[in-house]
């Protein structure tokens, strides 16, 4: 008889430990998976984990891993702050891609122009979309008590719909021939997110997410505030008898993963995406959920995290070129490394007890 | 713009149809969260159910055997929701999101060769004379059987859960688990059932979208239909006549928008497409202020520890 009892603490071992073991069992069932498929799991997991780090082209994925990872990292930090508060902001990916509308907005708005303010203006707006837009299940949360979860989640559809017209609308390139998309920030100097030492990956939006990071990790060690958001979802109650403010604290810790991810988007559309098109957005607001909960909603886990979560990314591009493994298979593998982790997580919080239950 | 050509007889019919994978997926999600458990994998149920669905469909040339496929594919990816939250006591939140995270991917994946073909056609449900009435006709008895099990279920779930012993299990685990367990109730046991019931349900709707809606298999093709069947739990208070009409409302806009786009109205095609998703939080914003009808243990985890 095996049976489960509640450690009094959670084990900090555990907690270490299980985000890795779940990327050892999403290994081996990523490989199952794709001998499933009729390839060889063996070289499709060399593939999409090593040859991108290590393999003769790896001095060109290697700045991938940062140009896929920032974003990631930058939006999985703000979510994060939510999450440990129990305050779930799953719209990450509508709040991309209004930062990225209003950033890009600003910045074609000035062409063409050319000035050094530009480009910090862009940021100011991306992030105010991103803000703005998530402010809208906060503030609904806070006047009518809305589930933030349904709400911040409709806003990814209606968000969707808003960047095809604005992209077959208002921001279409004048002079693109008719096709859909803006013009392209990369050939407008004072817009362009370019990388700041070339060939490197290094783009602001690199900059963006380790201040993130940085902040976020102070403010959960050494502020006022990190420590309400650790009390507030741990205990609640405790938590407003302390004198959290629980209206305040939603309204912060959403607008603050809003901000973060219109962040991510002004930075991916003005650099490495270019330009405003229907799919600019590939589903890191997404994806970033994962992230925050490998990273263990730890700063520094979180870091780790997205650049494993980069390296699947680019891995499997290789993956689907190379061995003509589908793009979906990579999908199925990053929720499979979710599954796995909320399951072991059960050894964090609770300890099997071997032998016979006692009579209660 | 040509409002003439929306004919009001035919609108209504096809909000039947609209209404209809709302309303499974709704339908099961109340008897999950009626038990106490909050799934947001909907989505991810739904759109596994819509690729089972078609493939089997398209395999075996029935339709039928698609939608209990579609059901059994659906109740399968809800076992590993369940295994989750029951067994490995995650948080529910988390473990729904990761639901709907692998079923959208797990479905591209399966949904790989099936792109551009046409499923066969599901017969409408034969009423003999009554469908040629006028006007009630096409309004009422032209539909296919999905449609009509869709009615029934909602039926039978009202009055199994307000009139069996099983329904009244199943509220006592959702109100207090550890109440239900005390008096010896299989709490894990019953969520899990009804869990699985939920996942059934959603996997139909899905179906019904690949199959009967659209009929066509795509990538994402649900888009954001689970959340709004989730939303629609809400907005009923878990109730389930309400939402049979809280369906029946967002299939009349889904379609109504859908006909001013066919009639060119002035809105931009984009604008029209974004009103369902709209009207869903406004509707969550007026009738969500009194949460006294939700389930007392609603996504709080179970543990017989104590």
């Amino acid at each position: 008889m095996i049976r489960l009892e509640k450690r009094p603490q959670p084990s900090r071992f555990f907690a270490y430990v299980t985000p890795l073991l779940a990327v050892l069992a999403t290994f081996l069932f990523g490989g199952l998976l794709f001998a499933a498929l009729g390839k060889d799991p063996v070289q499709s997991i060399m593939t999409i984990f090593w040859e991108p780090l290590f393999g003769e082209f790896a001095f060109y994925y290697r700045p991938q891993l940062l140009i896929k990872g920032a974003p990631l990292v930058l939006i999985a930090i703000g979510l994060s702050l939510g999450f440990k508060a129990g305050i779930w902001n799953i719209g990450a990916e509508g709040q991309y891609i209004m930062g990225a509308l209003f950033g890009a907005g600003m910045g074609l708005a000035f062409y063409p122009t050319e000035s050094v303010l530009i480009f910090p203006a862009m940021v100011l707006a991306g992030a105010f979309g991103g803000w703005a837009w998530a402010m809208i299940p906060a503030l609904l949360k806070v006047k009518f008590g809305t589930n933030e979860i349904l709400v911040s989640l409709m806003l990814v559809y209606v968000a969707e719909q808003f960047l095809a017209s604005m992209s077959l609308g208002l921001l279409k390139n004048p002079e693109g021939f008719g096709f859909p998309g803006s013009r392209n920030l990369q050939q407008y100097a004072s817009a362009h997110n370019a990388e700041i030492i070339a060939g490197s990956g290094m783009h602001w939006g690199v900059v963006a997410a380790l201040i993130a990071v940085i902040f976020a990790y102070v403010l959960l060690a050494r502020h006022r505030l990190g420590f309400a958001v650790r009390v507030t979802g741990e205990a609640p109650r405790a938590a407003r008898f302390s004198g959290v403010n629980p209206s305040r604290l939603l309204l912060f810790c959403l607008g603050t993963s809003g901000m973060l991810a219109g962040l991510a988007g002004l930075f991916e559309v003005s650099g490495p995406a270019g330009q405003v098109s229907i799919d600019f957005n590939v589903g890191y607001g997404f994806t970033a959920i994962i992230v925050a909960f490998l990273g263990r909603l730890h700063p520094i886990g979180i870091v780790l995290a997205g650049l494993l979560m980069a390296l699947t990314y680019i891995g499997g591009d290789i993956a689907q070129s190379q061995l003509g493994l589908p793009a979906a298979a990579i999908q199925v593998f990053q929720g499979m490394l979710l599954f796995f982790l909320l399951a072991l997580d059960l050894f964090t919080n609770y300890r099997l007890q071997f032998g016979r239950t006692e009579a209660a | 713009m040509d409002l003439s050509v929306i004919n009001p007889i035919l609108l209504i019919a096809a909000l039947m149809s609209a209404a209809t994978p709302i309303l499974l997926a709704a339908t099961g999600e109340l008897v999950v969260e009626r038990a106490g458990v909050l799934n947001l994998g909907v989505e991810g149920m739904m759109i596994l159910g819509a690729i089972c669905g078609f493939a089997i469909a398209v395999e075996t040339g029935s339709p039928l055997t698609g939608f209990i496929a579609a059901a059994l594919g659906g109740a399968v990816l809800s076992l590993l929701f369940a295994f989750l939250t029951q067994i490995t006591l995650a948080n529910q939140v988390a473990s729904g999101l990761a639901l709907t995270l692998f079923g959208l991917g797990l479905s591209a994946l399966l949904g790989q060769g099936y792109v551009g073909i046409k499923p066969p056609r599901m017969a409408d449900f034969n009423f003999g004379p009554l469908a040629d009435i006028p006007v009630i006709g096409p309004i009422l008895f032209s539909h296919d059987p999905i449609l009509y099990f869709g009615l029934l279920l909602v039926a039978m779930v009202w009055a199994v859960l307000k009139f069996t012993r099983a329904g009244l299990v199943l509220r006592a685990v959702g109100e207090n688990h550890d109440a239900a367990h005390a008096l010896g109730y299989k709490v894990v046991r019953i969520r899990t059932l009804a869990i699985m019931f939920g996942g059934a349900c959603a996997g139909m709707g899905g179906a019904y979208i690949s199959l009967i809606r659209v009929p066509q298999w795509t990538e994402g093709m649900t888009a954001g239909v689970g959340w709004i069947a989730l939303a629609l739990v809400v907005f009923a208070s878990w109730k389930p006549w309400r939402v049979l009409l809280g369906a029946y409302l967002f299939g009349g806009i889904t379609q109504l928008q859908l006909n001013l786009q066919g009639a060119g109205v002035a809105i931009p095609v984009e604008y029209l497409a974004m009103s369902p998703y709209v009207i869903t939080i406004i509707v969550l914003v007026v009738l969500s202020a009194d949460k006294s009808a939700a389930p007392g243990s609603l996504g709080r985890t179970f543990h017989a520890s104590h």
